[in-house]
Protein backbone atom coordinates (compact mmCIF):
# COMPACT_ATOMS: atom_id res chain seq x y z
CA UNK A 1 0.00 0.00 0.00
CA UNK A 2 0.89 3.35 -0.89
CA UNK A 3 -0.49 4.45 2.42
CA UNK A 4 0.21 2.43 5.34
CA UNK A 5 -1.00 4.94 7.83
CA UNK A 6 -4.52 5.23 6.52
CA UNK A 7 -6.82 2.48 5.83
CA UNK A 8 -8.36 1.65 2.41
CA UNK A 9 -12.02 3.20 2.81
CA UNK A 10 -13.93 0.39 3.62
CA UNK A 11 -11.83 -1.49 5.03
CA UNK A 12 -13.57 -1.35 8.54
CA UNK A 13 -17.09 -2.52 7.21
CA UNK A 14 -15.09 -5.36 5.43
CA UNK A 15 -13.74 -6.36 8.74
CA UNK A 16 -16.44 -5.72 10.49
CA UNK A 17 -19.60 -6.95 8.17
CA UNK A 18 -17.04 -8.90 5.57
CA UNK A 19 -16.53 -8.33 1.46
CA UNK A 20 -19.89 -8.42 0.21
CA UNK A 21 -21.56 -6.37 2.85
CA UNK A 22 -18.36 -3.69 1.72
CA UNK A 23 -18.96 -3.88 -1.99
CA UNK A 24 -22.27 -4.94 -2.93
CA UNK A 25 -23.29 -1.78 -5.09
CA UNK A 26 -20.25 -1.81 -6.83
CA UNK A 27 -20.24 -4.96 -7.90
CA UNK A 28 -23.72 -4.72 -9.16
CA UNK A 29 -22.87 -1.57 -10.74
CA UNK A 30 -20.07 -3.15 -12.32
CA UNK A 31 -22.11 -6.15 -13.12
CA UNK A 32 -25.11 -3.83 -14.43
CA UNK A 33 -22.98 -1.68 -16.72
CA UNK A 34 -21.38 -4.99 -18.18
CA UNK A 35 -25.28 -7.00 -18.77
CA UNK A 36 -25.96 -3.47 -20.82
CA UNK A 37 -22.85 -3.54 -22.64
CA UNK A 38 -23.35 -7.81 -22.84
CA UNK A 39 -26.91 -6.83 -23.97
CA UNK A 40 -25.79 -4.88 -26.97
CA UNK A 41 -23.11 -7.29 -27.51
CA UNK A 42 -24.29 -10.98 -27.85
CA UNK A 43 -26.08 -9.74 -31.32
CA UNK A 44 -23.03 -8.96 -33.14
CA UNK A 45 -21.21 -11.55 -31.20
CA UNK A 46 -23.49 -14.49 -31.85
CA UNK A 47 -26.06 -13.65 -33.40
CA UNK A 48 -28.38 -13.33 -30.47
CA UNK A 49 -30.41 -9.99 -31.30
CA UNK A 50 -31.46 -8.80 -27.85
CA UNK A 51 -30.70 -5.07 -28.35
CA UNK A 52 -29.87 -3.26 -31.51
CA UNK A 53 -28.11 0.33 -31.96
CA UNK A 54 -26.25 2.10 -29.69
CA UNK A 55 -26.70 4.14 -26.34
CA UNK A 56 -27.77 6.82 -28.65
CA UNK A 57 -30.76 5.08 -29.67
CA UNK A 58 -31.41 1.81 -29.57
CA UNK A 59 -34.64 -1.30 -30.21
CA UNK A 60 -34.70 -4.10 -27.81
CA UNK A 61 -36.43 -7.08 -29.37
CA UNK A 62 -37.68 -5.28 -32.24
CA UNK A 63 -40.40 -3.67 -30.30
CA UNK A 64 -39.10 -1.39 -27.50
CA UNK A 65 -37.49 2.47 -28.47
CA UNK A 66 -35.12 3.75 -26.41
CA UNK A 67 -33.42 7.18 -27.45
CA UNK A 68 -30.72 9.52 -25.41
CA UNK A 69 -33.18 12.75 -24.57
CA UNK A 70 -29.65 15.06 -24.92
CA UNK A 71 -29.42 13.86 -28.39
CA UNK A 72 -32.55 14.28 -29.16
CA UNK A 73 -32.94 17.66 -27.71
CA UNK A 74 -29.73 19.01 -29.87
CA UNK A 75 -31.24 17.27 -33.12
CA UNK A 76 -34.26 18.98 -32.19
CA UNK A 77 -32.31 22.43 -31.81
CA UNK A 78 -30.64 21.68 -34.93
CA UNK A 79 -33.97 21.79 -36.53
CA UNK A 80 -35.24 17.89 -37.02
CA UNK A 81 -38.52 16.76 -35.15
CA UNK A 82 -37.55 13.34 -34.63
CA UNK A 83 -40.14 10.18 -35.76
CA UNK A 84 -42.64 8.64 -33.44
CA UNK A 85 -40.28 6.21 -32.30
CA UNK A 86 -37.44 8.33 -31.42
CA UNK A 87 -40.08 10.38 -29.35
CA UNK A 88 -41.80 7.33 -27.77
CA UNK A 89 -37.73 6.33 -26.64
CA UNK A 90 -37.29 9.95 -25.57
CA UNK A 91 -40.22 9.77 -23.24
CA UNK A 92 -39.26 6.03 -21.37
CA UNK A 93 -36.11 7.20 -21.21
CA UNK A 94 -36.90 10.46 -19.30
CA UNK A 95 -39.67 8.33 -16.98
CA UNK A 96 -36.83 6.40 -16.47
CA UNK A 97 -34.48 8.72 -14.98
CA UNK A 98 -37.24 10.99 -13.50
CA UNK A 99 -37.74 7.80 -11.14
CA UNK A 100 -34.65 6.55 -10.58
CA UNK A 101 -32.31 9.33 -10.29
CA UNK A 102 -30.79 10.94 -14.11
CA UNK A 103 -27.27 10.18 -13.14
CA UNK A 104 -28.31 6.90 -12.15
CA UNK A 105 -27.03 6.59 -16.13
CA UNK A 106 -23.70 7.81 -14.84
CA UNK A 107 -23.29 4.95 -12.40
CA UNK A 108 -24.94 1.93 -13.59
CA UNK A 109 -24.86 2.35 -17.79
CA UNK A 110 -21.98 4.80 -19.03
CA UNK A 111 -19.62 2.82 -20.53
CA UNK A 112 -16.77 6.00 -19.69
CA UNK A 113 -17.53 5.31 -15.79
CA UNK A 114 -15.60 1.91 -15.12
CA UNK A 115 -12.61 3.88 -17.00
CA UNK A 116 -12.80 7.50 -15.36
CA UNK A 117 -13.48 5.19 -12.32
CA UNK A 118 -9.62 3.32 -13.20
CA UNK A 119 -7.68 6.70 -13.84
CA UNK A 120 -9.49 7.79 -10.05
CA UNK A 121 -8.19 3.86 -8.76
CA UNK A 122 -4.63 4.62 -10.38
CA UNK A 123 -4.59 8.17 -9.37
CA UNK A 124 -5.48 6.95 -5.38
CA UNK A 125 -2.58 4.47 -5.72
CA UNK A 126 -0.07 6.88 -7.21
CA UNK A 127 -1.30 9.21 -4.35
CA UNK A 128 -1.15 12.37 -6.63
CA UNK A 129 -2.64 15.79 -6.05
CA UNK A 130 -6.20 17.10 -6.73
CA UNK A 131 -4.48 18.39 -9.59
CA UNK A 132 -6.59 21.03 -11.39
CA UNK A 133 -9.48 22.55 -9.83
CA UNK A 134 -11.88 23.23 -12.41
CA UNK A 135 -15.05 25.10 -11.58
CA UNK A 136 -18.26 22.45 -10.94
CA UNK A 137 -20.39 24.64 -13.07
CA UNK A 138 -18.43 24.33 -16.24
CA UNK A 139 -20.47 21.32 -17.10
CA UNK A 140 -23.55 23.09 -17.62
CA UNK A 141 -21.09 25.94 -19.25
CA UNK A 142 -20.33 22.82 -21.87
CA UNK A 143 -23.72 21.91 -21.65
CA UNK A 144 -25.30 25.44 -23.11
CA UNK A 145 -21.89 25.64 -25.23
CA UNK A 146 -23.17 21.90 -27.16
CA UNK A 147 -26.48 22.77 -27.38
CA UNK A 148 -25.88 26.80 -28.61
CA UNK A 149 -23.30 24.90 -31.59
CA UNK A 150 -26.14 22.41 -32.20
CA UNK A 151 -28.74 25.25 -32.58
CA UNK A 152 -26.14 27.14 -34.82
CA UNK A 153 -24.42 24.44 -36.36
CA UNK A 154 -27.61 22.64 -37.33
CA UNK A 155 -25.95 19.04 -36.40
CA UNK A 156 -25.82 17.03 -33.51
CA UNK A 157 -22.89 18.84 -31.99
CA UNK A 158 -21.44 16.64 -28.62
CA UNK A 159 -21.95 13.33 -30.93
CA UNK A 160 -18.87 14.54 -32.75
CA UNK A 161 -16.95 14.28 -29.66
CA UNK A 162 -18.66 12.44 -27.39
CA UNK A 163 -16.59 9.90 -25.70
CA UNK A 164 -19.51 7.61 -24.34
CA UNK A 165 -21.26 6.89 -28.19
CA UNK A 166 -17.80 6.87 -29.35
CA UNK A 167 -16.68 3.76 -26.56
CA UNK A 168 -20.31 2.40 -27.15
CA UNK A 169 -20.17 2.18 -30.55
CA UNK A 170 -16.53 1.38 -31.20
CA UNK A 171 -16.73 -1.89 -28.84
CA UNK A 172 -20.36 -2.75 -31.03
CA UNK A 173 -20.13 -2.00 -34.54
CA UNK A 174 -15.75 -2.64 -33.93
CA UNK A 175 -15.48 -4.17 -37.09
CA UNK A 176 -17.17 -1.89 -38.97
CA UNK A 177 -14.85 1.55 -37.59
CA UNK A 178 -12.19 -0.12 -37.73
CA UNK A 179 -9.61 2.75 -38.69
CA UNK A 180 -11.54 5.03 -36.71
CA UNK A 181 -9.19 7.32 -34.14
CA UNK A 182 -12.29 6.93 -31.03
CA UNK A 183 -9.46 5.23 -28.56
CA UNK A 184 -7.47 8.60 -28.82
CA UNK A 185 -10.44 10.16 -27.41
CA UNK A 186 -10.81 7.41 -24.76
CA UNK A 187 -7.74 7.71 -23.46
CA UNK A 188 -7.46 11.54 -23.80
CA UNK A 189 -10.29 10.95 -21.13
CA UNK A 190 -8.50 8.61 -19.33
CA UNK A 191 -5.65 10.73 -19.10
CA UNK A 192 -7.09 13.79 -17.94
CA UNK A 193 -8.92 12.33 -14.84
CA UNK A 194 -5.61 10.21 -14.25
CA UNK A 195 -3.02 13.26 -15.03
CA UNK A 196 -5.14 16.88 -14.76
CA UNK A 197 -7.98 16.94 -12.70
CA UNK A 198 -8.83 14.78 -9.97
CA UNK A 199 -12.84 13.35 -10.63
CA UNK A 200 -12.55 15.97 -13.64
CA UNK A 201 -14.85 14.52 -16.41
CA UNK A 202 -17.26 13.15 -14.84
CA UNK A 203 -17.88 15.71 -12.35
CA UNK A 204 -16.40 18.68 -14.01
CA UNK A 205 -16.65 18.70 -18.21
CA UNK A 206 -19.01 15.75 -18.79
CA UNK A 207 -22.17 17.72 -20.17
CA UNK A 208 -23.87 14.26 -20.69
CA UNK A 209 -23.77 14.05 -17.12
CA UNK A 210 -24.68 17.26 -16.76
CA UNK A 211 -27.95 16.68 -18.59
CA UNK A 212 -29.01 13.31 -16.49
CA UNK A 213 -28.55 15.17 -13.58
CA UNK A 214 -31.01 18.19 -14.83
CA UNK A 215 -33.16 15.27 -15.80
CA UNK A 216 -33.22 13.93 -12.42
CA UNK A 217 -33.18 17.09 -9.92
CA UNK A 218 -36.79 16.03 -8.51
CA UNK A 219 -36.08 12.01 -9.11
CA UNK A 220 -38.03 9.59 -6.59
CA UNK A 221 -35.00 7.10 -6.03
CA UNK A 222 -31.96 8.76 -3.41
CA UNK A 223 -29.62 7.67 -0.86
CA UNK A 224 -30.57 8.76 2.34
CA UNK A 225 -28.14 9.10 6.04
CA UNK A 226 -31.27 7.82 7.78
CA UNK A 227 -28.59 7.22 10.96
CA UNK A 228 -26.73 10.85 10.89
CA UNK A 229 -25.68 10.26 14.51
CA UNK A 230 -24.07 7.05 14.21
CA UNK A 231 -21.40 8.76 12.15
CA UNK A 232 -17.96 8.73 13.34
CA UNK A 233 -16.53 11.55 10.99
CA UNK A 234 -14.18 8.30 9.54
CA UNK A 235 -14.15 10.27 6.28
CA UNK A 236 -14.63 6.99 4.31
CA UNK A 237 -18.07 8.17 2.52
CA UNK A 238 -16.28 11.52 1.43
CA UNK A 239 -13.14 9.45 -0.01
CA UNK A 240 -15.00 6.94 -2.24
CA UNK A 241 -17.85 9.63 -3.49
CA UNK A 242 -17.33 10.72 -7.05
CA UNK A 243 -19.39 13.66 -6.25
CA UNK A 244 -18.31 14.28 -2.04
CA UNK A 245 -19.88 17.60 -1.86
CA UNK A 246 -23.69 16.01 -2.16
CA UNK A 247 -23.11 14.17 1.24
CA UNK A 248 -22.32 17.13 3.62
CA UNK A 249 -25.61 18.64 3.60
CA UNK A 250 -27.33 15.02 4.54
CA UNK A 251 -25.01 14.16 7.82
CA UNK A 252 -23.87 17.23 8.77
CA UNK A 253 -27.07 19.75 8.67
CA UNK A 254 -29.65 17.47 9.79
CA UNK A 255 -32.40 20.16 10.11
CA UNK A 256 -32.58 19.72 6.06
CA UNK A 257 -33.11 16.21 6.32
CA UNK A 258 -31.51 12.84 5.92
CA UNK A 259 -31.72 12.46 1.85
CA UNK A 260 -29.19 13.38 -0.55
CA UNK A 261 -30.77 15.70 -2.73
CA UNK A 262 -28.14 16.77 -5.09
CA UNK A 263 -28.60 16.19 -8.26
CA UNK A 264 -24.87 15.54 -8.65
CA UNK A 265 -25.21 12.20 -6.26
CA UNK A 266 -25.47 9.09 -9.41
CA UNK A 267 -27.19 7.11 -6.68
CA UNK A 268 -23.79 4.62 -7.00
CA UNK A 269 -24.72 3.91 -3.21
CA UNK A 270 -20.66 3.53 -2.53
CA UNK A 271 -21.11 5.36 0.34
CA UNK A 272 -23.80 2.55 1.57
CA UNK A 273 -21.23 0.02 1.23
CA UNK A 274 -18.32 1.42 2.75
CA UNK A 275 -19.90 3.18 5.92
CA UNK A 276 -18.99 0.75 8.74
CA UNK A 277 -21.86 2.11 11.04
CA UNK A 278 -24.23 1.89 7.94
CA UNK A 279 -25.35 5.46 7.96
CA UNK A 280 -26.71 5.45 4.36
CA UNK A 281 -29.36 3.37 2.77
CA UNK A 282 -31.37 3.78 -0.40
CA UNK A 283 -34.95 5.73 0.22
CA UNK A 284 -37.31 7.80 -1.24
CA UNK A 285 -36.97 11.00 -1.58
CA UNK A 286 -39.66 11.93 1.04
CA UNK A 287 -38.49 9.58 3.51
CA UNK A 288 -37.59 12.19 5.91
CA UNK A 289 -37.13 8.73 8.74
CA UNK A 290 -33.96 8.90 10.54
CA UNK A 291 -33.05 6.03 13.07
CA UNK A 292 -31.04 6.14 16.29
CA UNK A 293 -27.60 4.69 16.04
CA UNK A 294 -27.06 1.43 18.52
CA UNK A 295 -23.30 1.99 18.45
CA UNK A 296 -22.98 5.50 18.86
CA UNK A 297 -19.37 6.50 18.58
CA UNK A 298 -18.81 10.01 19.42
CA UNK A 299 -22.86 11.14 19.30
CA UNK A 300 -22.90 12.79 21.84
CA UNK A 301 -19.96 15.13 21.40
CA UNK A 302 -21.38 15.67 17.73
CA UNK A 303 -25.19 15.95 19.60
CA UNK A 304 -23.88 18.74 21.64
CA UNK A 305 -21.52 20.66 18.61
CA UNK A 306 -24.93 20.62 16.52
CA UNK B 1 -22.10 40.73 16.29
CA UNK B 2 -19.39 42.24 13.53
CA UNK B 3 -19.76 45.46 12.71
CA UNK B 4 -21.79 46.55 9.49
CA UNK B 5 -18.74 47.76 6.77
CA UNK B 6 -17.24 43.85 7.67
CA UNK B 7 -20.52 42.30 6.18
CA UNK B 8 -20.23 45.10 3.37
CA UNK B 9 -16.44 44.21 2.74
CA UNK B 10 -17.43 40.53 2.65
CA UNK B 11 -20.26 40.66 0.31
CA UNK B 12 -18.21 42.89 -1.55
CA UNK B 13 -15.37 40.23 -1.94
CA UNK B 14 -18.29 37.87 -2.79
CA UNK B 15 -19.62 39.97 -5.81
CA UNK B 16 -16.34 40.58 -6.93
CA UNK B 17 -15.67 36.79 -6.95
CA UNK B 18 -19.03 35.92 -8.00
CA UNK B 19 -18.21 38.43 -11.17
CA UNK B 20 -15.19 36.69 -11.61
CA UNK B 21 -16.12 33.37 -11.68
CA UNK B 22 -19.13 34.23 -13.70
CA UNK B 23 -16.69 35.71 -16.12
CA UNK B 24 -14.03 32.69 -16.13
CA UNK B 25 -17.29 30.69 -16.77
CA UNK B 26 -18.42 32.36 -19.71
CA UNK B 27 -14.81 32.75 -21.49
CA UNK B 28 -14.28 28.68 -20.68
CA UNK B 29 -17.23 28.16 -22.05
CA UNK B 30 -16.83 30.40 -25.12
CA UNK B 31 -13.43 28.79 -25.59
CA UNK B 32 -14.62 25.40 -25.31
CA UNK B 33 -17.97 26.50 -27.70
CA UNK B 34 -15.14 27.15 -30.33
CA UNK B 35 -13.46 24.09 -29.89
CA UNK B 36 -16.70 22.48 -30.49
CA UNK B 37 -17.81 24.73 -33.68
CA UNK B 38 -14.74 24.14 -34.74
CA UNK B 39 -14.54 20.25 -34.30
CA UNK B 40 -18.00 20.15 -35.66
CA UNK B 41 -17.10 21.83 -38.95
CA UNK B 42 -14.08 19.81 -39.46
CA UNK B 43 -16.33 16.83 -39.73
CA UNK B 44 -19.18 18.17 -41.06
CA UNK B 45 -17.67 18.02 -44.87
CA UNK B 46 -18.57 14.28 -45.82
CA UNK B 47 -15.56 12.98 -48.48
CA UNK B 48 -16.97 12.45 -51.79
CA UNK B 49 -16.17 8.38 -52.08
CA UNK B 50 -18.71 8.23 -49.02
CA UNK B 51 -22.47 7.89 -49.52
CA UNK B 52 -25.54 7.93 -47.64
CA UNK B 53 -28.39 5.55 -47.29
CA UNK B 54 -31.91 4.91 -49.46
CA UNK B 55 -33.97 7.83 -48.32
CA UNK B 56 -31.28 9.84 -46.76
CA UNK B 57 -32.47 13.69 -46.14
CA UNK B 58 -30.41 16.29 -48.01
CA UNK B 59 -26.64 16.32 -46.48
CA UNK B 60 -27.67 19.22 -44.23
CA UNK B 61 -30.58 18.35 -42.99
CA UNK B 62 -29.53 14.52 -42.01
CA UNK B 63 -26.69 15.60 -40.46
CA UNK B 64 -29.58 16.97 -37.54
CA UNK B 65 -31.35 14.32 -37.75
CA UNK B 66 -29.39 11.30 -37.55
CA UNK B 67 -28.83 10.40 -34.03
CA UNK B 68 -25.84 8.00 -34.99
CA UNK B 69 -27.81 5.17 -33.68
CA UNK B 70 -26.52 2.34 -36.48
CA UNK B 71 -29.65 0.92 -36.57
CA UNK B 72 -29.67 1.68 -40.30
CA UNK B 73 -26.52 -0.76 -40.53
CA UNK B 74 -27.47 -3.76 -38.05
CA UNK B 75 -30.61 -3.89 -40.80
CA UNK B 76 -28.97 -3.61 -43.49
CA UNK B 77 -28.76 -7.85 -44.81
CA UNK B 78 -25.91 -6.84 -46.91
CA UNK B 79 -23.45 -5.04 -45.16
CA UNK B 80 -23.54 -2.46 -47.12
CA UNK B 81 -23.70 0.48 -44.62
CA UNK B 82 -20.85 1.34 -41.60
CA UNK B 83 -20.69 4.13 -39.24
CA UNK B 84 -18.47 6.84 -39.44
CA UNK B 85 -15.58 6.26 -36.77
CA UNK B 86 -14.23 9.18 -34.57
CA UNK B 87 -11.51 11.32 -36.91
CA UNK B 88 -12.15 9.56 -39.94
CA UNK B 89 -13.29 13.20 -42.01
CA UNK B 90 -17.20 12.94 -41.37
CA UNK B 91 -19.75 13.42 -38.86
CA UNK B 92 -18.71 10.55 -35.83
CA UNK B 93 -21.01 7.72 -36.02
CA UNK B 94 -22.64 8.53 -39.26
CA UNK B 95 -24.36 5.76 -41.44
CA UNK B 96 -22.59 5.41 -45.06
CA UNK B 97 -21.04 3.44 -47.77
CA UNK B 98 -18.01 2.95 -50.05
CA UNK B 99 -19.84 1.74 -53.82
CA UNK B 100 -16.51 0.43 -54.52
CA UNK B 101 -15.90 -1.98 -51.32
CA UNK B 102 -19.71 -2.97 -50.90
CA UNK B 103 -22.61 -1.19 -52.96
CA UNK B 104 -26.15 -1.19 -51.75
CA UNK B 105 -28.43 -3.94 -53.27
CA UNK B 106 -31.45 -2.04 -53.29
CA UNK B 107 -33.51 -4.04 -51.08
CA UNK B 108 -37.20 -3.33 -52.36
CA UNK B 109 -38.88 -4.01 -48.60
CA UNK B 110 -35.80 -0.85 -47.73
CA UNK B 111 -34.97 -2.55 -44.84
CA UNK B 112 -32.68 0.56 -43.66
CA UNK B 113 -35.39 3.27 -43.59
CA UNK B 114 -37.71 0.65 -42.43
CA UNK B 115 -35.46 1.08 -38.97
CA UNK B 116 -34.03 4.32 -38.80
CA UNK B 117 -36.16 5.60 -35.57
CA UNK B 118 -35.80 9.30 -36.51
CA UNK B 119 -36.61 9.98 -40.01
CA UNK B 120 -33.19 11.11 -41.00
CA UNK B 121 -34.21 8.26 -43.55
CA UNK B 122 -36.98 9.50 -45.17
CA UNK B 123 -40.07 6.83 -44.92
CA UNK B 124 -41.58 8.53 -47.55
CA UNK B 125 -39.38 6.76 -49.51
CA UNK B 126 -41.52 3.36 -50.29
CA UNK B 127 -39.92 2.70 -53.77
CA UNK B 128 -36.11 1.51 -53.96
CA UNK B 129 -36.14 2.97 -57.60
CA UNK B 130 -37.28 6.52 -56.33
CA UNK B 131 -33.44 6.60 -54.27
CA UNK B 132 -30.93 8.95 -55.07
CA UNK B 133 -27.72 7.68 -52.97
CA UNK B 134 -25.32 9.42 -55.52
CA UNK B 135 -24.97 9.63 -59.35
CA UNK B 136 -23.12 7.26 -61.36
CA UNK B 137 -20.64 9.52 -63.27
CA UNK B 138 -18.72 7.70 -65.96
CA UNK B 139 -15.12 10.44 -66.01
CA UNK B 140 -12.68 7.59 -67.00
CA UNK B 141 -13.28 7.98 -70.13
CA UNK B 142 -9.59 7.22 -72.04
CA UNK B 143 -9.63 4.28 -69.78
CA UNK B 144 -13.22 2.68 -70.13
CA UNK B 145 -13.10 -0.11 -72.16
CA UNK B 146 -16.69 0.23 -74.13
CA UNK B 147 -14.57 3.86 -74.82
CA UNK B 148 -11.76 2.03 -76.40
CA UNK B 149 -14.10 -0.09 -78.38
CA UNK B 150 -14.59 -3.15 -76.44
CA UNK B 151 -17.81 -5.06 -75.72
CA UNK B 152 -17.30 -4.71 -71.82
CA UNK B 153 -20.61 -3.18 -71.43
CA UNK B 154 -20.08 -4.76 -67.26
CA UNK B 155 -21.69 -1.42 -65.11
CA UNK B 156 -24.87 -1.62 -68.28
CA UNK B 157 -25.49 -4.98 -66.90
CA UNK B 158 -25.37 -5.06 -63.50
CA UNK B 159 -27.15 -2.00 -62.98
CA UNK B 160 -30.39 -2.94 -61.56
CA UNK B 161 -32.30 -0.39 -64.01
CA UNK B 162 -30.31 -1.35 -66.88
CA UNK B 163 -31.76 0.36 -70.09
CA UNK B 164 -33.20 3.11 -67.62
CA UNK B 165 -30.01 3.97 -65.56
CA UNK B 166 -27.55 3.25 -67.71
CA UNK B 167 -27.86 2.99 -71.61
CA UNK B 168 -25.74 2.06 -74.46
CA UNK B 169 -25.70 4.50 -76.89
CA UNK B 170 -24.09 3.43 -80.73
CA UNK B 171 -21.57 5.60 -82.27
CA UNK B 172 -18.99 5.61 -85.06
CA UNK B 173 -15.71 4.60 -84.34
CA UNK B 174 -13.70 7.05 -85.67
CA UNK B 175 -10.24 5.39 -85.31
CA UNK B 176 -11.02 2.14 -87.22
CA UNK B 177 -13.92 3.77 -89.41
CA UNK B 178 -15.81 0.49 -89.66
CA UNK B 179 -16.80 -0.02 -86.10
CA UNK B 180 -19.36 0.68 -83.38
CA UNK B 181 -18.35 2.02 -80.02
CA UNK B 182 -21.35 1.06 -77.36
CA UNK B 183 -20.80 4.16 -74.78
CA UNK B 184 -22.36 3.55 -71.44
CA UNK B 185 -24.33 6.74 -71.02
CA UNK B 186 -26.06 7.58 -67.46
CA UNK B 187 -29.18 9.20 -67.13
CA UNK B 188 -28.81 10.85 -63.35
CA UNK B 189 -33.29 11.52 -63.74
CA UNK B 190 -33.33 7.62 -63.50
CA UNK B 191 -29.75 6.54 -61.63
CA UNK B 192 -30.42 5.81 -57.78
CA UNK B 193 -26.76 5.49 -56.89
CA UNK B 194 -26.28 2.04 -55.59
CA UNK B 195 -22.58 1.95 -56.88
CA UNK B 196 -23.22 -1.40 -58.48
CA UNK B 197 -21.57 -0.05 -61.52
CA UNK B 198 -18.72 1.27 -59.83
CA UNK B 199 -18.41 -2.24 -58.22
CA UNK B 200 -18.77 -4.03 -60.72
CA UNK B 201 -16.42 -1.68 -63.45
CA UNK B 202 -13.58 -4.18 -64.48
CA UNK B 203 -10.56 -2.08 -64.34
CA UNK B 204 -8.35 -2.35 -61.60
CA UNK B 205 -9.51 1.89 -60.61
CA UNK B 206 -13.38 2.06 -61.54
CA UNK B 207 -13.98 4.22 -64.49
CA UNK B 208 -17.70 4.99 -63.75
CA UNK B 209 -17.72 6.44 -60.08
CA UNK B 210 -20.69 7.51 -58.06
CA UNK B 211 -20.17 10.70 -56.43
CA UNK B 212 -23.28 12.32 -54.01
CA UNK B 213 -25.78 14.29 -55.92
CA UNK B 214 -24.70 17.33 -54.69
CA UNK B 215 -21.29 16.84 -56.13
CA UNK B 216 -22.79 15.50 -58.97
CA UNK B 217 -25.05 17.37 -61.06
CA UNK B 218 -25.66 20.95 -62.38
CA UNK B 219 -28.29 23.17 -61.47
CA UNK B 220 -30.14 25.59 -64.14
CA UNK B 221 -30.47 29.11 -62.32
CA UNK B 222 -33.71 29.44 -60.53
CA UNK B 223 -35.19 32.25 -63.05
CA UNK B 224 -34.68 29.90 -66.36
CA UNK B 225 -37.55 28.15 -67.95
CA UNK B 226 -37.39 25.49 -70.50
CA UNK B 227 -39.75 27.16 -73.39
CA UNK B 228 -40.69 23.31 -74.57
CA UNK B 229 -41.45 21.85 -70.73
CA UNK B 230 -43.50 25.23 -70.46
CA UNK B 231 -45.25 24.61 -73.73
CA UNK B 232 -45.71 20.80 -73.39
CA UNK B 233 -46.96 22.08 -69.60
CA UNK B 234 -49.76 24.49 -70.91
CA UNK B 235 -50.80 23.25 -73.79
CA UNK B 236 -49.22 26.65 -75.78
CA UNK B 237 -46.64 28.68 -76.07
CA UNK B 238 -45.82 30.86 -72.77
CA UNK B 239 -45.78 34.19 -75.23
CA UNK B 240 -48.95 33.95 -77.95
CA UNK B 241 -48.14 36.04 -81.21
CA UNK B 242 -44.11 35.83 -81.56
CA UNK B 243 -42.91 36.55 -84.71
CA UNK B 244 -41.38 33.29 -86.21
CA UNK B 245 -38.26 34.23 -88.10
CA UNK B 246 -37.02 32.32 -91.27
CA UNK B 247 -34.11 29.28 -90.08
CA UNK B 248 -31.09 30.95 -91.18
CA UNK B 249 -28.51 27.57 -92.40
CA UNK B 250 -24.98 28.33 -93.04
CA UNK B 251 -24.13 29.92 -96.12
CA UNK B 252 -23.94 28.07 -99.00
CA UNK B 253 -21.06 27.61 -100.54
CA UNK B 254 -19.74 28.90 -103.90
CA UNK B 255 -20.92 32.01 -105.66
CA UNK B 256 -23.51 33.55 -103.89
CA UNK B 257 -27.33 32.52 -105.48
CA UNK B 258 -29.56 35.48 -107.16
CA UNK B 259 -32.54 35.92 -105.64
CA UNK B 260 -35.80 34.34 -107.15
CA UNK B 261 -38.28 35.73 -108.14
CA UNK B 262 -42.41 35.38 -107.53
CA UNK B 263 -43.27 35.13 -111.35
CA UNK B 264 -40.51 32.62 -112.05
CA UNK B 265 -36.38 33.21 -113.03
CA UNK B 266 -34.06 34.94 -110.60
CA UNK B 267 -33.17 38.58 -110.51
CA UNK B 268 -30.24 39.78 -112.19
CA UNK B 269 -29.62 36.31 -113.76
CA UNK B 270 -26.71 36.38 -115.89
CA UNK B 271 -25.90 33.05 -117.72
S1 LIG C 1 -20.50 12.11 -16.25
FE1 LIG C 1 -20.66 11.60 -18.45
S2 LIG C 1 -18.97 10.20 -18.85
FE2 LIG C 1 -19.20 10.32 -16.63
S3 LIG C 1 -20.47 8.58 -16.13
FE3 LIG C 1 -21.84 10.36 -16.38
S4 LIG C 1 -22.47 10.32 -18.51
FE4 LIG C 1 -20.73 8.94 -18.33
S1 LIG D 1 -31.51 -0.81 -49.57
FE1 LIG D 1 -30.85 -2.77 -48.75
S2 LIG D 1 -28.73 -3.02 -49.42
FE2 LIG D 1 -29.27 -0.89 -49.72
S3 LIG D 1 -28.51 0.08 -47.84
FE3 LIG D 1 -30.69 -0.38 -47.56
S4 LIG D 1 -30.71 -2.35 -46.55
FE4 LIG D 1 -28.66 -2.09 -47.42
S1 LIG E 1 -30.98 4.55 -38.26
FE1 LIG E 1 -31.35 6.69 -38.80
S2 LIG E 1 -30.71 7.83 -36.98
FE2 LIG E 1 -29.82 5.80 -36.81
S3 LIG E 1 -27.78 5.95 -37.72
FE3 LIG E 1 -29.18 5.27 -39.36
S4 LIG E 1 -29.81 7.17 -40.33
FE4 LIG E 1 -28.95 7.75 -38.36
S1 LIG F 1 -25.40 3.66 -59.57
FE1 LIG F 1 -24.88 2.60 -61.45
S2 LIG F 1 -25.81 0.59 -61.20
FE2 LIG F 1 -26.78 1.91 -59.71
S3 LIG F 1 -28.59 2.72 -60.69
FE3 LIG F 1 -26.96 4.18 -61.08
S4 LIG F 1 -26.11 3.57 -63.01
FE4 LIG F 1 -27.29 1.84 -62.28
S1 LIG G 1 -17.53 -1.61 -66.50
FE1 LIG G 1 -16.03 0.01 -66.51
S2 LIG G 1 -14.80 -0.42 -68.31
FE2 LIG G 1 -16.64 -1.63 -68.55
S3 LIG G 1 -17.99 -0.35 -69.74
FE3 LIG G 1 -18.44 0.09 -67.61
S4 LIG G 1 -17.16 1.84 -67.08
FE4 LIG G 1 -16.39 0.97 -68.99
Amino acid sequence: MSRPDRTAPGQRAWDQDGWWRAHRFLVLRRLSQATLLGLFLVGPWFGFWLVKGTLAASLTLDTLPLTDPFIALQSLLAGHLPESSALVGVALVLIAYIMLGGRVYCAWVCPINPITDGAHWLRERLDLDKGWRLDRRAKYWLLAAALLVSLVGGTVAWEAVNPITILHRELIYGGLVAGSLGWTVIIAVFAFDLLVSRRGWCGHVCPVGAFYGLVGRLSLLRVSAHRPAACDDCMDCYAVCPEPHVITPAIKAMDRGPVILSQDCSNCGRCIDVCAPAVFRYAWRGDVRTEEPSVPIGTEQRRQAA
Amino acid sequence: MAPSWVHNDRSDIDRRRFLGDAARGACGAGILGLALGVTVRQTAATPAAALRPPGALPEDDFQSACVRCGLCVRDCPYDTLRLAGFGRGMATGTPYFVAREVPCEMCEDIPCVEACPTGALDKDLDDIDQARMGIAVLVGQETCLNYLGLRCDVCYRVCPLMGEAITLERRHNERTGKHAEFIPIVHSDQCTGCGKCERACVLPKAAIKVLPERLATGRLGAHYRLGWEEKRRRGEALIQGLIDLPDRGPAPAGPKLPRKLPGGGYKGFQP
